[in-house]
């Protein structure tokens, strides 16, 4: 049961606060607790607080704080889940969540929360049933064009490919379709893959998990069902053999509970009756047994001017991907000596970009777009104050990669085909993107 | 927060509300009505609008009704008299065709919470209850709750329990769930909503229609039912198996905590569902949520405490992400850990050894406190990486390392050696107070393992003037008479340095004493200091009971899928530590009149053997107290009654005054609660017994092993002990 309900911006602005159980707290309750989450560094606020007696748990997204009171016999898993699914909720009926959004939409939202919970129950939260009730229009922020339709890719990325999705064609909200009659009818399909990766220094796989997941997001009221073809090599556990090529191998994976498995064990075919917003069919996990080649390699080496106090670093950063893919937003994050002050760069190329964080101790070497099978390297100097030890060059932490590849996934899972089934055809759009991501692919040193 | 110029904000929306050109316009009177609950929302007091607010109620708009309704539940407690014109249209609302208007307007009604409007609600839930639309029907039993609650102490009005009750088998699952909900909050006072066998039942056969928001919260409400025969559990454990299947983690974690609370007495059983709960838990560990994986590993933890091994076959899903938050990396390097065997140890290590030089320090000492925790068991490979991180002679690694170094030889005596090899040079690193006591103790305890000890103090006393902790200077003062005691030559000058200093210009009055104390107790001879600082150095007993036990699965299965879990260790140990003062000072007030009681009493079961008499100052060493436990069978085990509340270290000091001794205990507040004690006769028999104690079963057990044939002096020591804590109990009535 919940009593009270806020999402704060992250600077402390209550955007949004609902009393279930009359105005029992005073206005100084959500003060006080986002200086008690504030008061510690953004990554080490804990999930629980206790404030003035009540229990508060919070989420973050996208910088905002959903946070909720409950009583401590109740299940956590239940209420983080409520709150994340609050987040999702919010994304689906105005089609983005963000500071802004949430105060243009406030009305939307409270008309949300009205419906979700009663007396701090939750009843439904179903974008499909709650369309129903929901009446007031989301407010964008901007006007969603299709004109922008073929010069954004994904993410992003500007792709020669001419029928690409535009990035913000699924940020848009759900029920604009009532409407604007006559829209498209589109589904999107996305799969999305999480790699989480640790390299030995040698390049040797220390670690590597990937957490996938596929994603529909439907624009289609009243859609007849759909039908899925996965790979047909797709197979679950360490035992299962399937087709004769290289196989789509996961340890484990779950459906939601709405998919009718009746054709998957033997054609690999998920069908769903697809509800407007967005549903998560399938998650899979894969744990250390990649059959795809890793998408980087980094090499590095450290060296110190005998005669000045500056650390010379080489980089080499090799994409492994097929020449077809590129990655893109590639960011590597590489640790420097305490002391460090000044940075000197030369790359490859002016679209890349090195810059010192002192904060986080560390260089950023930025490189917007790199193409499978090419390389790149960088001479970064770093100014250090003090005596350079060679242990002190040993003991930095590892290096991290963050990056995102479109079209591209790293267990080899592919979607063949995506089919509605109906007697006569509804003029309709289906897409299916892939991206696999990561923002911890770590590389140690020394 | 008012904000500056409020006033003004509000007199103008009071303007434009009653503007009648603005309220012929339909969205631009719903776009002020928008800036006034926005001003809500921010905290102004627009509670002055109402009267214009209840206006705007009578629309046919059900946008702007329901942001005028979403109004008037804020304020109605504060304008009763106004909010009683707003009635009408809303028990106009609750006949209204549109069962989504219908409902709005019950649940506003019932949300108004203020005086009097018990009477103006009570029909239109009634006839909500019946209403053909479910939305309707949800929202009257959530009502009905809410009356409840506005009645305050009230009595219950038997026919809405009972017409809820029935609703039990409504066919919408909302109501159903609801109709828990309501029946659970009315009820509160007789213990909540009844669980009988046929309402246990139907909800079991219900559960898959609910969404995973119900199922969650009937798998809560079902933990009330206790079935009959061992058929019924398994019955229903056979239904509740597909819900372990879930893709929802929180119904799989309800599932799993009904599984194993009814399956309380087939260990084999829990044991199996822990097996199950693996694949999703580790998913969840592992989930992009980062408070969801929080959570998770949270219950992790908990699950290790029963089986310490059940997840190292994945200890690779707990090594640490780069990007991961410090409150998940903290978790992870705890829990891996408990992980640790022969196969992972290698990898487990590297692993932590790259966390030791994260940047940041908190992290950093985190991860060399996990390796020292593994040094327990695996100290040859630990030390050596440890004291490879002494050599980037950073500061906070190396104070870390010290402090980890100083609890490690006095839990494995074994590692002194190597450990005193690497101390040379950390005195000029090591900056932070903890790790220069840490540092300091070493050297006054091993010293004669450390080539340049003396040199090492002398450095720390050249620079006594600049120190600021008195606890820095306290440990130097008895590691110094320590080191003197093994060195003398080379310590004497620095030592009667020190001495001067802290009696001549030291501030502090503790070090000032203690430096006084150490003067006159050098002034008395060598001998004397000897006996003073004979205190052992080393403690490898309390490793074996800081061993962590396997604790069955009950004990944690009630905080299970609660929020207790994620407060971690020190919500939980909070042992009542004003009580157990009372108690022991308590007891040894009592203890003088006490004492001739218990010779008469043992003088009384010595009738016809010689005198019992147990000696005083026995000393025994933890080894060979490990060694005699080891070899020795149990001879008895006694099973007395304990008093929740009683604190145990009260009996250790009664014990005392008895000559039976301590050896090793657990400390006050942990569960269970575990002390060796030990005790000699003068005839030479060696008496070793064990006490644990759980709070939970509230009962002592006390085992004893003797090292003597002697049944006779076996009978009375046991007697002994039996009325000692007979008299414990008696005292702290």
């Amino acid at each position: 049961m919940i009593s009270q309900l806020f999402i704060l911006s992250s600077k402390g602005d209550l955007l949004i606060n609902k009393n279930f159980r009359g105005p029992s707290s005073r206005p100084s309750v959500t003060d006080g607790l986002y200086l008690k989450l504030s008061s510690l560094p953004a990554d080490q606020a804990p999930v629980v607080t206790e404030y003035d007696g009540c229990h508060f748990i919070h989420t973050r997204h996208r910088g905002l704080y959903f946070v909720t009171s409950i009583s401590d016999s109740d299940s956590p898993f239940m209420y983080i889940d409520l709150l994340n699914r609050l987040a999702s909720l919010i994304q689906d009926y105005c089609g983005d969540l963000s500071e802004a959004v949430v105060s243009l939409n406030f009305a939307l939202i409270y008309e949300l929360l009205d419906e979700v919970l009663d007396y701090g129950y939750v009843q439904t939260t179903s974008t499909e049933m709650l369309k129903n009730f929901i009446q007031s229009d989301p407010v964008v922020s901007k006007p969603f064009s299709l004109l922008d339709l073929s010069t954004v890719g994904l993410f992003g990325a500007e792709t020669q490919q001419s029928k690409v999705a535009p990035s913000s064609a699924s940020c848009r909200p759900v029920l604009s379709s009532r409407h604007q009659q006559g829209e498209h009818n589109e589904i999107f399909l996305d799969v999305i893959e999480r790699m989480t990766v640790a390299l030995g220094s040698n390049g040797s796989l220390l670690k590597a998990d990937v957490q996938g997941e596929l994603r529909l997001k439907t624009y289609f009221p009243n859609c007849p069902e759909l039908r899925i073809g996965v790979s047909e090599e797709f197979c679950v556990g360490s035992s299962e053999v399937r087709g004769y090529g290289s196989a789509v191998r996961v340890d484990s994976c779950q459906f939601h509970e709405s998919i009718k498995l009746d054709e998957f064990e033997n054609c690999r075919i998920l069908k769903v009756l697809p509800p407007q917003g967005e549903l998560k069919i399938m998650q899979y996990q894969i744990s250390d047994s990649l059959t795809t080649t890793l998408p980087f390699h980094l090499f590095s080496s450290l060296e110190r001017d005998a005669a000045s106090s500056r650390l010379r670093i080489y980089l080499k950063l090799r994409c492994d991907l097929s020449p077809k893919s590129q990655a893109i937003n590639v960011r590597v994050q590489l640790p420097v000596p305490k002391g460090s002050s000044g940075l000197s760069q030369e790359l490859s190329s002016p679209d890349q970009s090195a810059e010192f964080l002192p904060s986080a101790q560390s260089v950023i070497w930025n490189v917007p777009r790199i193409c499978g099978g090419s390389q790149l390297s960088a001479l970064l100097k770093v100014d250090v104050s003090g005596c350079l030890s060679v242990p002190s060059l040993m003991d930095l932490p590892p290096l991290n990669l963050s990056f995102q590849i479109p079209s591209f996934t790293s267990s080899g899972l592919q979607i063949r085909f995506l089919r509605l089934r109906g007697e006569r055809p509804v003029p309709t759009h289906t897409w299916v993107r892939y991206l696999t991501q990561s923002d911890s692919y770590s590389v140690r040193l020394g | 927060m008012p904000y500056l110029g409020s006033e003004d904000v509000v007199n103008d929306l009071k303007r434009a509300l009653s503007n009648p050109h603005i309220q012929a316009d339909r969205l631009r009177y719903r776009n002020v009505i928008h800036k006034v609950i926005r001003h809500m929302t921010q905290g102004v007091d627009v509670s002055s609008l109402f009267m214009e607010m209840v206006k705007a109620s009578a629309t046919v708009d059900i946008v702007q009704k329901k942001l005028v309704y979403l109004y008037m539940c804020t304020y109605a407690a504060h304008k009763p008299d106004l909010a009683l014109l707003a009635i009408n249209t809303l028990c106009k609302d609750c006949s209204d065709p549109n069962p989504m208007v219908r409902g709005l307007a019950l649940r506003s009604m019932c949300n108004l919470r203020m005086p009097g409007i018990q009477e103006y609600i009570q029909q239109p839930i009634l006839r909500g209850l019946r209403d053909k639309a479910s939305y309707v029907r949800r929202v009257a039993v959530l009502g009905c709750a809410k009356i409840n609650a506005l009645q305050g102490d009230l009595e219950v009005d038997a026919a809405v329990v009972n017409e809820l009750y029935s609703l039990l088998r409504d066919p919408d699952p909302i109501v159903l769930v609801n109709c828990l909900r309501a029946l659970e909050e009315i009820l509160k006072g007789e213990g909540g909503v009844v669980i009988n066998k046929p309402i246990a039942h139907h909800l079991l056969n219900r559960m898959a229609e609910l969404d995973h928001w119900g199922q969650s919260e009937v798998l809560t409400f079902l933990l009330r039912y206790k079935p009959r025969t061992e058929e019924e559990v398994f019955d229903i454990l056979n239904i509740l198996d597909s819900f372990l299947k879930s893709t929802h983690i929180s119904v799989v974690m309800g599932a799993t905590k009904l599984f194993l609370v009814l399956a309380k007495e087939f260990t084999d059983v829990q044991r199996d569902v822990l097996a199950r709960l693996k694949v999703p838990l580790l998913a969840a560990c592992t989930s992009e949520s980062r408070e969801m994986c929080f959570a998770a590993l949270c219950h992790v933890r908990e699950i290790l405490r029963s089986f310490p091994g059940h997840f190292s076959s994945h200890y690779k899903k707990f090594f640490c992400s780069y990007n991961d938050p410090h409150y998940i990396k903290q978790q992870k390097m705890d829990i891996l850990c408990e992980l640790v065997n022969d196969d992972n140890v290698l990898n487990v290590l590297e692993e932590l050894r790259v966390c030791c030089t994260d940047v940041s320090v908190q992290l950093a000492q985190t991860a060399i406190f996990a390796i020292g925790r593994i040094a327990r068991t695996y100290s040859e490979k630990c030390v050596k990486i440890l004291a490879g991180l002494l050599e980037f002679k950073q500061e906070h690694i190396t104070s870390a390392v010290i402090q980890t170094f100083r609890d490690l030889v006095w839990l494995c005596p074994h590692c002194t050696s190597s450990v005193c090899l690497v101390l040379p040079g950390c005195d000029e690193i090591i900056q932070d107070n903890e790790g220069k006591q840490a540092l300091i103790w070493l050297i006054g305890a091993h010293g004669e393992l450390v080539p340049n000890a003396p040199y090492i103090v002398e450095n720390f006393v050249d620079n006594i003037k600049t120190e600021t902790s008195s606890l820095v200077k306290m440990e130097l003062l008895t590691a110094l008479v320590r080191l003197f005691l093994s060195r003398p030559a080379e310590c004497q000058d620095t030592l009667g340095r020190l001495l001067y200093y802290c009696i001549e210009d030291e501030t502090n009055m503790a070090v000032r004493d203690r430096g006084l104390f150490y003067y006159r107790v050098l002034f008395s001879g060598i001998e004397e200091v000897k006996k003073v600082l004979s205190s052992p150095t080393s403690d490898p007993s309390l490793g074996f009971l800081m061993d962590r036990t396997e604790q069955p699965i009950n004990t944690w299965v009630s905080s299970f899928n609660t929020l207790a879990p994620l407060f971690g260790k020190k919500h939980c140990e909070t042992p009542g530590t004003n009580t157990s003062q009372l108690n022991i000072s308590c007891a040894v007030d009592h203890l003088l009149s006490v004492e001739p009681v218990l010779a008469m009493d043992s003088a009384d079961l010595q009738d016809n053997s010689e005198t019992f008499t147990l000696i005083r100052n026995v000393v025994i060493t933890p080894e060979l107290f490990e060694k005699k436990w080891i070899t020795e069978d149990v001879i008895c085990r006694l099973n007395t009654d304990w008093k929740e509340g009683v604190l145990p270290d009260t009996l250790q000091a009664f014990l005392q005054k008895m000559n039976i001794y301590t050896i090793a205990k657990s400390r006050a507040g942990t569960q269970p609660w575990k002390s060796y004690i030990y005790a000699q006769d003068d005839k030479e028999n060696l008496f070793l017994a064990e006490l644990i104690q759980d709070t939970d079963t509230s009962s002592l057990l006390m085992s004893v092993k003797a090292s003597t044939g002697d049944e006779e002096a076996l009978r009375i020591f046991i007697s002994l002990l039996k009325s000692a804590v007979a008299d414990i109990l008696d005292l702290s009535r």
